[in-house]
């Protein structure tokens, strides 16, 4: 017996184990599908949830963090919401299962996620990324559903899909295996949302390919409720020439740790990383983000910006692995942080790891609080004091929110940013 | 309109004295320009008289049509009338300037209890006000102040200054950085605003901008005190000699 079976299960992770235990015969999957499910609950029961020393989990210890686990609740209802933007395509996933009615548009192929578990094709994709892969490995023991989607070579979508996750209580495991073919262009909005202040437990991964000269924006809008604890997790492999620009809102819940795991495969292909983290209340939110530079000539820039309030805590991981045959490689990332009060928390970590030579690689990290010459400035102009917060705020956030180039997205996010800084500011 | 009497002020960080027993009235429709060498206190006079938290008022009073401003915040005595046009207008990356100029205008106007303004009467505003100071439409498209050259944040001072309509306006060195001009369309949208209700601070080094905008009175200040007033010939005085003589019969 090795000594990690001796330690006691916390609560949290007997309710996990409990989960798979009881939906045993129930969870959709053929036997190979059935096999790394148990391999991944036997992994989660033996070496339990990661702590502050396992490294990549350093800052964010989920067994310590991760108190208590809702029961699931399959009769649980939750209602779709309006779409973020108007004429977006609605793919409506509600508490972990989606809904296929409605027409996909031209080029793009749907298919239930819960298919592939039950007909096996979905067996390989569930394996973890390392041994510190909890986030895949709860998700991959208990996931029921999600979408698998296939956007044909040379499609180009005008109005996005919004795969809309709406969540009312209890727990949901949900996996989005997406491939863009070649040449084609879309915006995708990953947005999660709860209905209500019941807690939940969410765990979503998301399997981006992008194929030769794509040019893809993926927006990832989390909003659960401030009960609520978000596992998230986006994969992504580039090929030749291919562009993702991944865009990152987290707003809301109370234990969020959103991981995201990048390569480059073919020469050329550009990655953008923008993230806004608003962070309020007793919430714990962390982002980790590891990106492989695998071949030469491909490009990279990340800016995570963080406004931070009250008792809550930011982490912020990133790290740029240079592969020896990556040259050329250009990578930059930028984490901004304004801390808003005393016992405001952020922990930031950049990192850089260069095996090639001919590189141009860096990274930075600010945390500050609101200027005071551009508050007096203001304010000398009539501004209240709390209004002229707000607009510094706001404005050290709507830079990067300005970037995605589309008006009518630009102003839903803007409008998600205000409200947020209303009711917290 | 305002009476500053025996004012002692210090920076709050250190405590160093900077205003030390500062007496000045202004009156109503006047123009008066402050003048002094440099570290007499004159940008700290006008950081006092808008509200500025860095510094600390440790005796005196400042009376503002016969209120005392003193516990009053920044944004209050600006929506009650002072304005300081900024010897450094401030970058704020992320803030679209019109924007800033509707929030600071309808801020104010919510303050005095009046209607906030429509959009279209707001658009009206700043068109009229923009086009008579040279101000392109570009520019006012920009993040407030961001990529501004020295003239064109002067300008855009004076901008808000006209369209905010104070009653007492505190002219920070606008005449630094500016050619000759930049500083005649500035003076000329000062003068513009000049009216009996009206009084106007011209805080200055040099008496070129005094040229343009003619004070009727000049006070020099020199280590936190006035230590001569006396109407524009002062001013022609201090250019011709410098202040060492004034200084010198002061002490």
């Amino acid at each position: 017996m090795n000594m990690q079976q001796a330690i006691k299960m916390t609560a949290a992770e007997t309710a996990l184990v409990d989960a798979y235990t009881a939906q045993i015969g129930d969870l959709p999957g053929d036997g190979s599908v059935l096999s790394v499910r148990d391999t991944l609950v036997h992994e989660l029961k033996t070496a339990g949830l990661p702590t502050r020393r396992v490294e990549s989990w350093h800052y964010t210890d989920l067994r310590t963090l991760l108190r208590a686990v809702p029961t699931a609740d399959p009769t649980a209802f939750a209602d779709r919401v309006e779409a973020l933007v108007a004429g977006a395509t609605v793919l409506s996933v509600r508490n972990g299962h989606a809904d296929l009615k409605g027409n996909a548009p031209e080029g793009v192929t749907i298919r239930s996620y819960t298919d592939s578990l039950l007909d096996g094709s979905a067996a390989a994709g569930l394996a973890v990324l390392g041994t510190d892969d909890a986030i895949g490995r709860i998700n991959g023991g208990l996931v029921r559903g999600g979408l698998e989607l296939v956007i044909a070579d040379g499609t180009e979508l005008e109005d996005p899909l919004e795969i809309q996750l709406v969540q009312s209580l209890g727990q949901a495991h949900t996996r989005f295996p997406v491939s863009f073919g070649a040449n084609t262009k879309a915006t995708v909005i990953e947005r999660h949302l709860s209905t209500n202040a019941a807690e939940s437990l969410i765990s979503s991964v998301s399997d981006i390919t992008v194929g030769e000269g794509a040019e893809i924006t993926w927006i990832v809008l989390q909003q659960q409720g401030a009960a609520d604890t978000h596992l998230g997790q986006i994969r992504f492999d580039l090929a030749k020439d291919a562009k993702l620009h991944l865009f990152l809102i987290n707003a809301g819940g109370k234990l969020v740790r959103q991981e995201i795991h990048g390569k480059t495969s073919g020469e050329g292909a550009d990655f953008k990383l923008r993230g806004i983290n608003l962070l309020g209340g007793e919430s714990h939110t962390d982002v980790t983000f590891t990106l492989g530079h695998n071949v030469p000539h491909t490009t990279s820039t990340e800016i995570i910006r963080n406004v931070v309030f009250d008792r809550a805590k930011g982490v912020f991981q990133g790290k740029i692995l240079v592969a020896k045959d990556a040259q050329k490689t250009d990578a930059k990332m930028a984490c901004n942080t304004l801390l808003l009060s005393d016992d405001a928390d952020l922990s930031a970590k950049p990192e850089l790891e260069i095996f090639a030579d001919d590189v141009q690689c860096g990274h930075g990290a600010t945390v500050a609080d609101i200027d005071h010459t551009q508050l007096f400035y203001l304010m000398a102009r009539g501004i209240p004091e709390n209004k002229a917060r707000a607009m510094l705020v706001n404005a050290f956030v709507a830079e990067i929110v300005e970037e995605l180039d589309d008006e009518p997205l630009v102003e839903a996010l803007e409008s998600v940013i205000s409200a947020w800084l209303e009711k917290h500011a | 309109m305002l009476e500053i009497k025996n004012l002692h002020a210090r920076i709050a960080e250190d405590g160093t004295e900077i205003i030390r027993g500062l007496n000045l009235t202004v009156k109503a429709g006047e123009v008066a320009a402050i003048m002094g060498p440099n570290g007499s206190g004159k940008s700290t006079l006008s950081y006092i008289l808008s509200g500025r938290e860095d510094y600390e008022v440790t005796e005196g009073e400042i009376l503002y049509n016969g209120e005392n401003i003193l516990e009053l915040e920044a944004s209050e005595r600006a929506a009650k009338g002072i304005f300081l046009a900024f010897q450094y207008p401030v970058e704020i990356p992320g803030v679209a300037t019109m924007q800033f100029l509707k929030v600071a205008m309808n801020e104010q106007r919510k303050y005095r209890g009046e209607d906030e303004l429509t959009t279209p009467e707001f658009m009206r505003r700043v068109k009229e006000a923009a086009a008579e100071l040279k101000i392109a439409p570009e520019m006012l498209r920009r993040p407030l102040n961001v990529g501004f050259s020295g003239g064109e944040k002067k300008r855009a001072e004076i901008l808000q200054m006209a369209l905010l309509e104070p009653k007492l306006c505190v002219l920070d060195e606008t005449d630094s950085g500016l050619d000759i001009d930049a500083l005649k369309i500035v003076a000329d949208g000062v003068n513009a605003l000049r009216s009996p209700d009206r009084a106007v601070i011209v805080i200055t080094h040099y008496q070129r901008l005094l040229d343009y905008i003619v004070p009727d009175t000049v006070h020099v200040l020199y280590k936190g005190q006035v230590i001569k007033s006396g109407d524009k010939t002062l001013a022609h005085e201090l250019e011709a000699n410098g202040y060492a003589d004034i200084i010198e019969a002061a002490a």
